[in-house]
């Protein structure tokens, strides 16, 4: 038996706009820009996908399933931006099919520097998809699919029953991910690891001539998924969503390849699709996997260090946790959500330096021309909402 | 190979950056075996004059490198000077100033160097002394001397003053001529440009075989205001010296209680001097224990220093005057900040010089430097704002000053001498292979 597991992450941060350490208003995010962004995103991306899965769901009478996680940041934009795209979402959620995830509303590093927020985050987010899908998540996913040990532990005392997370050869070894997993002393939470092997080819390797399996054809890939039969019981295919029309264009055939992928798929008996939480329901955990560090889904380190490998990254993100106390003490909604939205982990992202010189991935969507505009943006942002917190607190004595 | 190579500044005779390029550009050809005659107009005066060993003012002095230079690296270079009032960057003023101390040391009295000063005004350009247009074609006819004593398979001209000279030899020998350059007249000028540089500037880039410009934004004022086919016009970046120094504790930064920033050139229009000082009120509106020191010297020293004080900053901004060796190494390592605000700047070594000591660096995106550098930040020299609020972020969040130094320090590295020389090379076998029938 081999289910395909799909999960498509739905996310864009309020980006920043450019800041100036003399500047003292209280606008910090980009409204053109972002509205502009996710409005170009909506046409090329979530609209025209959002409308292919509900024709495959349609077509296959409901034996095509996939997931989704959307932060809480994007449903605000889409809401203030392009409202087609939610209703889309509303039409895919109550066909059945759909699973929603659960992760931090604010797309935020918190798991890393404070529980207390972490858990604020999941709750605010769970409150989120509860009343706008009509869903009660089970599943959890963390920002970039960060992972640990802990992070298991944590979610299951919140109630989650499975969490998703980076098929990783440095914490498998020699197994494979298409198989369930539970962590070191939880057996009743189970770990959905993504097939990176699998998940990239479509995700990064689909348009690149130069990989010799080009052109990726739905015959070709369904013929891999099912040569896990026997060997494994899921192929988790985690993904960005912006793969369907913005890393990969529509000109590569992308949505062409996914309408005929079910078709493919289905022609070997013993495969089907399935959501997190069927899979979770259909299969036993085989063995405990150990991530006594950090794991994530990025570049080819997969840790931490896309977001906290320089001095710059460790530190704006270390100034805004220290910040917690004195922003909630504050009581002021419009603080607390600025704040947040400043926790979301794009901010860090254009912070990187490692790849800066090559320039790949790390520029996609990315508002700086440079980490180091990026780092000084964000510090005159975070200077400006510390001293409007010492306001607000000079006011309440 | 031979070279003869056609310089107007070596160090220790420099006053900027040419100097400093033409030194490391012939010690790596040197290091790849390329022999190298170097014509080099020697100032009259200088102070410097007595630390080094320098032949007696023939006309036609020779020097081989090894009595100049201790290292032994300059072993296929060696330098004939002229004598002659040639100095780059200059002016009226200070090429009078070069008659009066020539006058001095051959010991007129003051009237007649007065006389010898009005005599030289006579049919002046508006910015230029129709003297060193003399000098320059004076230097052409030595240098042409010269030339007929060596062997050499092609000609390398640095900037316009040896155009002529360049010109003159090719014609006579039939060598390629190959020009560098490192700044035009449009640099250091703006659009007041003088006719009769420009002119020796076009000439020299039309008539010779292959152009070599030091960065695209250079190639691209070559092609498009002098006209030359962009085909013939090559970019070679500048590098810097690898001196290997680690710094030793002794040498670590200079303890202070202020901030410095500093700004480290000629101080003319050129580099931006205003923008600098405009970008330091800004900052200073914000903070307080910040210095500002301005070293170089210039046509806008007095006009800099008297902006400074109307503005109010007077006590916030140091003069130092022209820096040399030691000095320049002591004001980096006190330095937290290096700005080059240039207006235009061909390409920009101080940055590089900077960063290899450790000191983070804001260029200005008009300069060529900006195309090779990664890790600087990066901005408009005009947007005074922009200048401060990344000054400020710099002084203010040690982390930002960490990663532009560690890697700033790093990519330094990785532009050496070596690389542009053999590009340059590449440039002399190009110009004599026989074109393809």
């Amino acid at each position: 038996m081999a289910s395909v597991c799909f999960y498509f992450q739905v996310h864009q941060p309020f980006r920043l706009r450019r800041y100036s350490v003399f500047d003292t208003d209280t606008n910090y995010f980009d409204d053109y820009k972002n509205a502009q962004i996710c409005r170009k995103v909506a046409h090329k991306c979530y609209l025209p996908a959002n409308r292919l899965m509900l024709d495959l769901i349609h077509k296959y009478e409901g034996r095509f399933k996939i997931s989704y996680s959307l932060t809480g940041i994007i449903i605000e934009q889409l809401q203030a931006y392009a409202p087609e795209v939610l209703s889309t979402f509303h039409a895919l959620a109550q066909t059945g099919c759909v699973e929603f995830l659960c992760e931090t509303y604010y797309h935020s590093l918190s798991f890393l520097y404070s529980r207390q927020e972490f858990a604020d985050q999941i709750r605010m987010h769970r409150n989120l998809i509860r009343d706008t899908f009509g869903q009660e998540p089970a599943v959890f996913r963390n920002t970039e699919l960060i992972y640990h040990n802990d992070l298991a532990h944590f979610v299951k005392e919140m109630g989650f029953n499975g969490v998703l997370c980076e098929g990783a050869d440095h914490i498998l070894g020699y197994r494979s991910p298409n198989f369930i997993y539970h962590p070191p002393g939880v057996r009743s939470l189970k770990l959905l690891l993504k097939n990176y092997r699998l998940s990239d080819d479509i995700a990064f390797r689909f348009s690149n001539q130069d990989w010799a399996e080009w052109p990726l054809t739905a015959p070709k890939f369904a013929n891999w998924v099912s040569a896990v039969n026997g060997n494994g019981h899921t192929v988790n295919l985690f993904m960005d969503y912006e793969t369907l029309g913005e890393h990969q264009w529509e000109d590569t055939g992308i949505f062409e390849f996914l309408r005929h992928l079910p078709n493919e798929i289905f022609r070997h008996p013993d495969n089907n699709f399935k959501t997190p939480s069927e899979v979770i329901e259909s299969y036993d955990a085989v063995g405990e996997i150990d991530a006594p560090h950090m794991v994530s889904w990025a570049d080819i380190e997969r840790d931490l260090s896309a977001w906290l490998g320089n001095a710059m990254q460790s530190n704006a993100l270390h100034e805004l946790y220290q910040m917690e106390k004195m922003v909630k003490q504050t009581g002021d909604p419009d603080i607390i959500r600025d704040w947040r939205k400043l926790q979301t982990s794009d901010h860090f992202y254009y912070m990187c330096t490692k790849w800066f010189a090559d320039g790949d991935v790390h520029k996609y969507f990315n508002p700086y021309d440079s980490p180091y505009d990026s780092y000084i943006n964000f510090m005159n942002v975070m200077d400006n909402l510390r001293s409007r917190c010492k306001q607000t607190a000079a006011t309440l004595v | 190979m031979k070279v003869l190579m056609l310089g107007w500044e070596f160090p220790p005779f420099i006053s900027g950056g040419l100097g400093t390029a033409c030194y490391g550009l012939t010690r790596a050809m040197s290091r790849l075996g390329t022999q190298i005659t170097f014509v080099l107009p020697r100032p009259v005066t200088s102070q410097y004059a007595s630390h080094v060993k320098m032949a007696g003012p023939s006309a036609s002095g020779k020097i081989s490198a090894s009595e100049l230079f201790e290292s032994g690296e300059f072993s296929n270079v060696e330098f004939r000077t002229i004598d002659s009032l040639i100095q780059p960057y200059q002016t009226d003023l200070s090429y009078d100033e070069l008659l009066r101390q020539m006058g001095k040391s051959l010991g007129l009295k003051e009237d007649a160097i007065k006389e010898l000063l009005i005599a030289s005004k006579l049919g002046l350009s508006a910015n230029y002394g129709e003297n060193l247009y003399q000098e320059v074609q004076r230097y052409a006819r030595l240098a042409t001397l010269i030339a007929r004593t060596e062997h050499f398979d092609v000609i390398h001209a640095h900037d316009w003053m040896t155009y002529p000279a360049g010109i003159a030899i090719s014609a006579m020998t039939g060598k390629p001529l190959i020009v560098h350059i490192h700044s035009t007249e449009f640099d250091r000028s703006g659009e007041h440009v003088n006719q009769m540089v420009y002119d020796i500037e076009r000439q020299g880039m039309h008539y010779a075989t292959k152009v070599i410009a030091v960065s695209h934004l250079t190639k691209n004022i070559v092609v498009n205001r002098y006209a030359v086919s962009p085909d013939k016009v090559k970019v070679v970046y500048n590098a810097v010296e690898r001196n290997g120094s680690f710094m030793d504790a002794t040498q670590m930064a200079i303890k202070k209680h202020e901030k410095i920033v500093l700004f480290l050139g000629r101080i003319t229009m050129q580099k931006g001097p205003e923008y600098f000082l405009a970008a330091a009120k800004k900052v200073l509106e914000v903070m307080d224990d910040v210095k500002f020191v301005m070293a170089g010297s210039g046509d806008m020293v007095r006009r800099t220093i008297e902006m400074a004080a109307e503005m109010g900053i007077g006590h916030k901004v140091l003069f130092t005057g022209f820096l040399h060796g030691d000095d320049v190494d002591k004001i980096f390592r006190m330095a937290d900040l290096f700005v080059m605000p240039s207006v235009s700047e061909p390409f920009g070594l101080v940055p590089l010089e900077a960063l290899r000591n450790d000191v983070p660096v804001i260029i200005s995106k008009q300069s060529g430097v900006a195309e090779v550098l990664t890790h600087a930040l990066k901005v408009d020299f005009w947007d005074i704002n922009e200048i401060a609020n990344k000054i400020i972020a710099v002084l203010r969040h040690p982390p930002l000053s960490t990663t532009l130094k560690e890697h700033g320090n790093f990519e330094v590295r990785k532009l050496n001498w070596d690389n542009s020389a053999r590009q340059c090379l590449e440039i002399y076998s190009s110009t004599m292979q026989p074109a393809p029938v």
